[in-house]
């Protein structure tokens, strides 16, 4: 999917320009293609070699939800500049939204047993099987499709209300009056006054969810039944991408440099004649539709929605992932979002496991590396900073040590202890060594993965040119 | 009308006031000067918290409470010096991401020692003790917190009007490069402020916690919210704008988390609205009204865009 979002304005060397010329829009379009279809059929090839239950195919599920939602972030922190802490907010609208309108008529009764079935009587899926004849697949089918995009319209509706009084505002003043708006919304959605629409601060349950539409299209035919978590993955994909295409299209078009222009330059953007309060509406409610819609798919995918869970700390993960990513980079948010989700789901999950060591070899061996890494460490920062002057050096060099010297101590008493579990390996880790990793993203690598890059045809052929003609001056040299 | 029924709230409101005023200080200070949402002073508060839970089941009280004074301060400067220092010359918004990634990092941090257990906060001899104001019983932490908060920022304002050193935080706040040229130590002045915000986010833990039952990864978090909202309300950057808004703000919030009972009492209605959902949205409605009507806040200097 990567490969679809193709960047014009991304400056390459003049050099290549010739060559980069020959991939015109038709061999991309072709190149783009094969893409795709390699991508389904690795998915399709891991659907056939794995278990069912594997954690790559919920790492994409998720991935694909959190996007949407990233996608949509940058669409207003890094194309327009206007830094905006709301989309939680705009989320827990789309997710209830779809999830009012999807529940089944039969099972109101139970999900609101607290207000009488609520006051929805009406499930969209069973008014559109009603208009296509009773089949409930095409019920499904527009249903979902119907309130997904309900989904995004009322969060933009939401959005636009808001930015009336908000958007006049600059800066961390518009964070943290956005944040306050996604806050309120939360608790009006646990109001138990209006519980018979939201249900108050109870869940909502039983709309139809990724794993039930497949599951129901499986009753239906036999190959879908046997590749059922190829489908479940595709589905939230082909969602995924169409709205992000959909933000790289506007992007892309006359609003997108408008954008772009208010961004970089806000009084100067007024100057050519934009219309700042238009055009940061159009990209504030646009970015709210498709949070709606991404806060949908995250009902979808969770199966189960409440409103206490939309905490601003939903919103710091989706902004950490445009941060990996890159701010103002497409790609970069999707790649963020998937090694966020893959990070913290899966590849960490190791570190939530207490383990023991076989035999008492095993843990000297290890504190002995241990030991070795963090002394040599230790040395490396003293020596990195060798060049500073003389106060300054000696300071760090004396932290350095200290530290050092403790976490040594800590573990040659460790070694000493009869325990043989290995050190900190329990629940909860997993998330302080990912903290961890952000952090170190956050200050060493400022502009993420792909800064405001794009990867795409010309990024990556220039890349290979770019090492091909290294190789070739390095050839003419030697 | 019966007023007996409002005056508890009120009391808590005063209290839980004080405590978001602690709290508020550090937000306003370091916004003065360094222009950034400290998103991680409310977990600095929370650890605050948690520190003094473990330090007090290992030593008594006249220990612990200094000791965590002491760690707090050093975890708010050591913040500064690890996460805000390197990104001075940053984008104002890079800063403002560290801030959230530090946030995110002693929230679960805090996660993996408790284990999100609810830690018990210890009782406090003499300032948790049970009082009787006006025939309403209520700890006595109610009354000592605005004294206290009252103290301090008397105490605090001296500071910065009467030293010289004072006088560098406040140039500091109003040039950040001319201060610098003027030879006044940048870093040693933002240090300062990270500690004393610490400081009272210390005293703030100390006595909010005493309130409730126990601490969470999660304590911090609204509390800190509500006192940067307290800030911005008072008029970013000024001290007694912070205090003022942090009281607002604490006796709005507790009047609306009584308003059902109050209005219940007096025959006013009937029926429960369930208003006490909104206690916490209703500081963010204050917030969008203040930043509506007046977006420098209430004490704040009028700012003027330079082009």
């Amino acid at each position: 999917m990567v490969a679809k979002v193709s960047n014009k304005q991304g400056a390459s060397p003049k050099s290549f320009q010739n060559k980069l010329e020959r991939h015109d829009r038709k061999t991309q379009i072709v190149a783009d293609l094969i893409v795709i279809v390699i991508c389904l059929a690795v998915l399709f090839l891991l659907d056939s070699v794995l278990d069912s239950s594997s954690m790559i195919f919920v790492v994409l599920k998720k991935t694909a939800v959190y996007a949407v939602v990233a996608v949509s972030m940058n669409l207003l922190n890094g194309f327009t500049g206007l830094f905006s802490l709301g989309q939680a907010g705009f989320m827990l609208i789309g997710a209830y939204t779809y999830g009012i309108l999807m529940i089944p008529s039969g099972d109101r009764a139970s999900v609101y047993q607290y207000f009488d079935g609520g006051i929805v009587k009406f499930s969209l899926q069973e008014v559109f099987a009603g208009i296509f004849g009773g089949n409930a697949g095409v019920g499904i089918f527009f249903g979902v499709l119907i309130a997904l995009i309900l989904a995004g319209v009322f969060a933009a509706l939401f959005a636009f209300l808001i930015g009336l009084p908000v958007l006049r505002l600059k800066g961390d003043y518009l964070a943290i009056a956005t944040l306050g708006f996604a806050e309120i919304i939360r608790a009006l959605f646990q109001w138990n006054t209006i519980g018979g629409l939201t249900n108050g601060s109870n869940m909502l349950r039983k709309f139809p969810s990724f794993d039930s539409i497949v599951a129901g299209w499986a009753a239906g035919s036999p190959f879908v039944a046997a590749h059922i978590p190829f489908f479940s993955t595709l589905l939230p994909m082909i969602i995924a991408a169409i709205c992000i295409s959909l933000i790289v299209m506007l992007i892309h078009s006359s609003y997108g440099r408008s954008f772009k222009a208010i961004r970089d330059d806000e009084v100067a953007a007024e100057a050519m004649g934009i219309n700042l309060a238009k055009h940061k509406m159009l990209a504030f409610c646009t970015s709210s539709f498709f949070a709606g819609i991404g806060g949908a798919m995250l009902a979808m995918f969770q199966t189960t929605i409440q409103a206490n869970a939309f905490k601003s700390s939903m919103t710091y993960e989706i902004l950490l992932i445009v941060v990996i990513g890159g701010i103002g980079s497409v790609t970069g948010s999707i790649l963020g979002a998937f090694l966020f989700v893959a990070a913290s789901e899966w590849w960490l999950r190791f570190l939530d496991t207490e383990m023991v060591f076989a035999d008492a070899g095993t843990k000297t061996g290890f504190v002995i590396f241990a030991v070795a890494i963090v002394a040599l460490l230790a040395a490396l920062v003293i020596v990195k900073n060798r060049g500073k002057e003389k106060k300054d050096f000696r300071r760090i060099a004396i932290i350095a040590a200290a530290v050092a010297f403790i976490v040594i101590a800590a573990l040659i008493n460790y070694l000493v202890s009869p325990s043989m579990n290995v050190p900190l390996l329990r629940s909860g880790f997993r998330l302080v060594v990912f903290s961890l990793i952000i952090m170190i993203i956050v200050l060493f690598y400022r502009r993420g993965i792909m800064g405001s890059r794009e990867l795409n045809w010309d990024s990556v052929t220039a890349f290979f040119m770019k090492r091909r003609n290294a190789d070739k001056e390095g050839g003419e040299k030697a | 009308m019966d007023w007996s029924v409002v005056l508890p709230y009120i009391l808590s409101g005063i209290s839980v006031g004080g405590q978001y005023a602690l709290i508020a200080i550090g937000y306003t200070m370091v916004y003065g000067i360094l222009r950034l949402i400290n998103f991680a002073h409310g977990d600095v508060f929370m650890v605050a918290g948690l520190m003094m839970i473990y330090f007090s089941a290992s030593m008594p009280m006249y220990y612990s409470i200094p000791l965590m004074i002491i760690f707090t301060v050093l975890l708010g400067y050591a913040i500064e010096r690890a996460a805000y220092k390197p990104l001075r010359t940053a984008p104002r918004m890079s800063i403002m991401i560290s801030a959230i990634g530090v946030s995110y990092l002693l929230e679960n941090l805090a996660l993996y020692v408790t284990g999100g257990l609810n830690q018990n906060y210890p009782g406090i001899p003499w300032i948790s003790d049970s009082i009787t104001i006006g025939g309403a019983v209520t700890k006595r932490v109610t009354i000592i917190t605005p004294i206290l908060t009252i103290v301090l920022v008397v105490a605090l304002i001296l500071l910065l009007k009467h030293t010289k050193f004072g006088m560098a935080m406040r140039a500091v706040s109003r040039d950040f490069d001319t201060a610098q040229l003027m030879g006044i130590d940048i870093d040693r002045v933002i240090s300062v402020t990270f500690i004393i915000g610490s400081f009272l986010a210390a005293i703030g833990s100390l006595l909010y916690f005493t309130n409730y039952t126990g601490v969470v990864p999660t304590s911090g978090a609204m509390p800190g919210l509500k006192a940067f909202v307290a800030a911005v309300f008072g008029g970013i950057g000024s001290i007694p704008g912070a205090v003022v808004g942090a009281f607002i703000i604490g006796i709005c919030e507790n009047l609306i988390k009584g308003l059902d009972s109050v209005l219940m009492v007096n025959g006013i209605t009937s029926q429960q609205f369930g208003f006490a959902t909104f206690s916490d949205a209703f500081t963010f409605v204050l917030l969008i009204v203040i930043l509506i009507l007046k977006p420098t806040g209430l004490f704040g200097e009028k700012q003027t865009d330079k082009v």
